[in-house]
C-alpha cells in the first residue's frame, strides 16, 4: 500500500512542477530559450540535420515564435516527443509549445485542456503499400497486417474505416515513425498508415520510393497544427498570431527577401501593421513592434517554408493542394491584421 | 530524563518520524488535488465505460473496436498474464537445466553455461526483446514469400508456417466426444501421480523399486488415443492456409509475443541459474559422499537428495525473479505487444488524457499480481522448507 502512495505522490509532484505558472511569455522571457516539442524525427517536417540542427516544416513554426518573442531564432531547445508523450510534456509544461503534426479534434481541444492556435497544413490519413502487392484500392486491404503509430488519432480512424468497410485487418502497434521504417521494409506488415504527408516524408526516405504507391483513398480529415496549454491566453495569442503572420505574409506578398525593404514603409496599411510600422498590435500582444518582421525573417513566410522544406522541389515533393492560399483555391486564411 | 530512558526515546522518534510522512503525504496530496484544480482538470474513471475506439490483434477473450476502455484493459490484463506465465514457466525449465549444468564435472558445458549465464546477465532486457524481433523479422520468411508455385520458403510438415511476422500452427478443432476424450487424458494425468505416489510407498513399505517411466509414459497416451480412435476420431485439426495478406485459421503466435516472451525467458533464466547453482552448493559435499557411498547412482542423488534441500534455498529468490519477469513485461510496446501497459497505459491513456487515473489502476494492478505471485510462491516455500518440530 506504501508504494503506491509514494509513487503516487510523486507523480503528483511531478505534475503540479509546471502547471501553475500561468505566464509562460515570461518564463520564456527569463529562461532566454523557447522549448519546443516536435516529432522525434519525420524528415521535411521536424528532424535534425547532417549538422545536428533541426529543421523541417514543424521547425519552422518553432523558430518564428522564437523570433518573435526572444529576437532570436536559434533560441529554441527542441523537445522530441511521441506520439505517446507529446501531450503530457505540454501539460506538464516541460514544452512551451507543441508543434508535432498534432491533429485537432474536439477532445484535445476541450478535454485535454489545449489550446490549439490554428492549422498549419491540412491533412489526411493514407495508406503506403508496395508496389508488388499489385493493390489499388484501400477495400482491397481485407486480412492485411498494418502497421501503425499509436496514440495518434490514425489508430482511431483506422478501426473506424475498417469497421464501416466490414473488412478484418491486424494491427500493429509501434510507437514512433523510425520503428515503422524497417517493420514495413522487412515485410513484417503489408500497410503503413499516416497521415498523408508523413508517408510522403517517409517513403522519400526510402532507398527506392518508387517501389511503394499510396493509395488514393484518404480516409479522414487531419487539420495539424501548434498548441499550447489552456488557460494562458495571451501566451495562446502570441502563438496563434505568429502563424497568421506567416500566412498573412505569404498572401500580401511579404517574403524573407523583400521584408528589409518593405519593413521601412509601404502604400499598403495591412502590410504597414502587419510589420508594424503603423498602429500599436506589437504592444498588444506583449511584444515589441518588429514581432512579426523577425518571425518572418527565422525562415521566411508559409509559401517559403512549405517550398523548402515539404515542396514539390524537395525529395518529399507535396503539392499545395488545400494548403493553397484562400485567393488560390487552397484553406490558408488568416484573419486581417487590424 | 526522560530522554535517556530508550523506551521513551524510540517510540518519540518513530511518533515524529510518523508524523512529519504523514505531512509530506498530506502535502503532495493535497498539492496534486489544487493543481488539478487550477488546471481545470479532475479525476474520475467515467472514461473507463465509454468505447475505446481501437483495435488491439492479440486477444484472449471477446474484443472490438466498440468495446469499453474497461474490456481493452481487460484484453491487457490477460495479455500480460500470458507472457508473464509462460516466461516463469520456460525461464524456470531453461534456469534449472543450466543452473545444474554450471556445477558439471565437464568443462566444456561449464563453461558454456558460464558464457551464457554472463552475457545474458549483463545485458538490459529491452536490448535483448529488441535483438530478438529485429533477428526474427530479418531471418524468418514473410507470408508474401510463401506465395507463387516455386515460393521461396514452404511450410513445414504442409501444417507449420514460420514466417518473420509469427507461427501458424494447427487448431484442434473439437467435435462430439471431445469431451470424453480430453477428460480421459485428465484422469490419466491424475492417475500418473497416483502410480508414482504407489510406487512410493511400496518402496518405503516393502523396499521394492517399481520402474516408473515406461509405465508412466503407457498410462497418459495408451488410454486417451484407445479412446480417441473408438469414439471416432472426435478432435481434428484446422490447417493454417495462405489466403490474401495472411495465412488463415490454425493457431496464429505473433512475432511481438515470442520475441518478448523468449527474450524475458533467457534474461530471466541466467538469474534463475545463479540462484540454483547457489543453492546446489548450499548443500555440503558430505550429502554427496555420503549418498554416493550408499551406492545412489549419480541422477539419484541430485534428484533425491541435493535438490529437495536445495529447493529450500532457492525459492526465496526464485519468488524475486518471478516478480521481476512479470513486472519486466510492461516493456512489451517495444515490439508492439499489447499487455495492460500498452492498453490501459498506452493508447487508452492518450485517447483519453486520463494519465493520473490510469497510472494509479496500472499501479494496483502491478502491485495485486505482485503480491499473488508472492503468495502462491510462499505457499510452495512453505511446503517445501525445513520442517521444525
Amino acid at each position: 500500500m506504501n508504494r503506491i502512495v509514494i509513487l503516487g505522490a510523486m507523480t503528483a509532484a511531478g505534475l503540479s512542477a509546471g502547471v501553475a505558472s500561468a505566464a509562460t511569455l515570461d518564463d520564456v522571457k527569463a529562461r532566454g530559450t523557447l522549448n519546443c516539442g516536435v516529432t522525434t524525427g519525420l524528415v521535411g517536417f521536424a528532424a535534425p540535420n547532417a549538422n545536428g540542427e533541426w529543421e523541417g516544416f514543424d521547425v519552422g513554426v518553432c523558430r518564428a515564435v522564437a523570433a518573435a518573442v526572444l529576437g532570436d531564432p536559434t533560441a529554441v531547445e527542441f523537445v522530441p516527443t511521441t506520439g505517446k508523450t507529446r501531450f503530457t510534456a505540454l501539460a506538464s509544461g516541460e514544452i512551451d509549445l507543441l508543434a508535432r503534426n498534432t491533429t485537432w479534434t474536439f477532445s484535445r481541444d476541450v478535454d485535454l485542456g489545449f489550446e490549439f492556435v490554428g492549422i498549419n497544413y491540412y491533412d489526411g490519413q493514407g495508406f503506403m503499400i508496395p508496389k508488388e502487392l499489385g493493390v489499388s484500392s484501400a477495400k482491397e486491404l481485407d486480412g492485411a497486417t498494418v502497421c501503425i503509430q499509436t496514440g495518434t488519432t490514425t489508430e482511431l480512424n483506422l478501426a473506424d474505416y475498417f469497421r464501416k468497410n466490414n473488412i478484418s485487418y491486424e494491427p500493429v502497434p509501434i510507437e514512433t515513425n523510425a520503428e515503422a521504417q524497417p517493420l514495413y521494409l522487412e515485410g513484417a506488415c503489408d500497410v503503413y498508415t499516416t497521415d498523408a504527408s508523413g508517408l510522403a516524408a517517409t517513403r522519400a526516405a526510402f532507398e527506392n520510393p518508387g517501389d511503394h504507391v499510396v493509395l488514393p483513398e484518404i480516409i479522414s480529415k487531419e487539420p495539424l497544427g501548434p498548441l499550447v496549454r489552456h488557460g494562458d491566453n495571451e501566451w495562446g495569442d502570441i502563438a496563434r498570431w505568429t502563424l497568421n503572420a506567416l500566412i498573412a505574409a505569404e498572401e500580401l506578398g511579404v517574403t524573407s527577401a523583400n521584408i528589409d525593404e518593405l519593413a521601412s514603409g509601404t502604400n499598403s496599411p495591412e502590410i504597414n501593421r502587419l510589420l508594424g510600422t503603423e498602429g500599436t498590435l506589437g504592444e498588444m500582444l506583449g511584444l515589441d513592434a518588429d514581432w512579426a518582421v523577425r518571425a518572418i525573417k527565422a525562415g521566411g513566410n508559409y509559401g517559403e517554408l512549405f517550398e523548402k522544406n515539404i515542396g514539390e522541389n524537395t525529395p518529399i515533393g507535396l503539392a499545395r493542394g488545400l494548403n493553397a492560399q484562400w485567393t488560390e483555391g487552397g484553406l490558408l486564411y488568416s484573419p486581417p491584421f487590424r | 530524563m526522560l530522554i535517556n530512558d530508550t523506551r521513551y526515546r524510540s517510540y518519540t522518534f518513530q511518533f515524529v518520524a510518523l508524523l512529519l510522512l504523514v505531512l509530506a503525504f498530506g502535502y503532495l496530496g493535497s498539492n496534486l488535488l489544487d493543481n488539478l484544480q487550477a488546471a481545470g482538470l479532475n479525476i474520475s474513471y467515467q472514461f473507463l465505460g465509454e468505447p475505446a475506439g481501437y483495435d488491439i490483434n492479440q486477444k484472449l477473450i471477446p474484443y472490438t473496436s466498440q468495446s469499453s476502455h474497461w474490456q481493452a484493459a481487460l484484453v491487457g490484463v490477460l495479455n500480460t498474464l500470458l507472457v508473464a506465465f509462460l516466461g516463469c514457466l520456460m525461464a524456470t525449465v531453461i534456469g534449472v537445466v543450466v543452473g545444474v549444468l554450471r556445477l558439471s564435472n565437464n568443462w566444456l558445458v561449464r563453461q558454456l553455461m558460464s558464457v551464457y549465464v554472463e552475457i545474458f546477465r549483463n545485458v538490459p532486457v529491452l536490448i535483448w526483446i529488441l535483438i530478438i524481433m529485429a533477428v526474427f523479422i530479418a531471418v524468418l520468411p514473410q507470408p508474401r514469400d510463401f506465395r507463387g508455385d516455386d515460393a521461396e520458403a514452404s511450410m513445414v510438415l504442409g501444417a507449420f508456417a514460420f514466417t518473420g511476422r509469427g507461427f501458424y500452427m494447427p487448431a484442434p478443432i473439437l467435435g462430439a466426444g471431445a469431451g470424453f476424450v480430453i477428460a480421459v487424458f485428465v484422469a490419466s494425468v491424475a492417475g500418473i501421480f497416483a502410480f508414482k505416489n504407489y510406487a512410493k510407498k511400496s518402496l518405503y513399505d516393502r523396499g521394492k523399486l517399481i520402474p516408473t517411466f515406461w509405465p508412466s509414459l503407457a498410462i497418459l497416451f495408451v488410454p486417451t488415443i484407445l479412446v480417441y480412435f473408438l469414439l471416432g476420431r472426435p478432435i481434428t485439426l484446422d490447417y493454417p492456409a495462405l489466403q490474401g495478406f495472411n495465412f488463415q485459421g490454425g493457431i496464429f503466435m505473433r512475432n511481438s509475443l515470442i520475441s518478448l516472451w523468449f527474450a524475458l525467458s533467457i534474461y530471466t533464466a541466467a538469474f534463475i541459474a545463479e540462484n540454483v547453482r547457489a543453492g546446489i552448493l548450499a548443500v555440503s559435499q558430505g550429502q554427496t559422499e555420503a549418498a554416493a557411498s550408499l551406492g545412489l547412482r549419480p541422477r539419484r542423488i541430485m534428484n533425491l537428495v541435493i535438490l529437495p534441500q536445495a529447493l529450500r534455498v532457492i525459492i526465496p529468490p526464485l519468488i524475486s525473479q518471478y516478480l521481476n519477469l512479470t513486472k519486466n513485461s510492461s516493456l512489451a510496446i517495444a515490439v508492439g505487444y499489447m499487455d495492460l501497459t500498452g492498453t490501459l497505459g498506452g493508447i487508452t491513456l492518450n485517447q483519453t488524457g486520463r494519465a493520473i487515473e490510469a497510472i494509479f489502476l496500472l499501479m494496483l494492478f502491478y502491485l495485486t499480481i505482485s503480491l499473488a505471485i508472492s503468495a502462491i510462491m510462499n505457499v510452495y516455500n512453505n511446503s517445501v522448507k525445513l520442517k521444525e518440530r
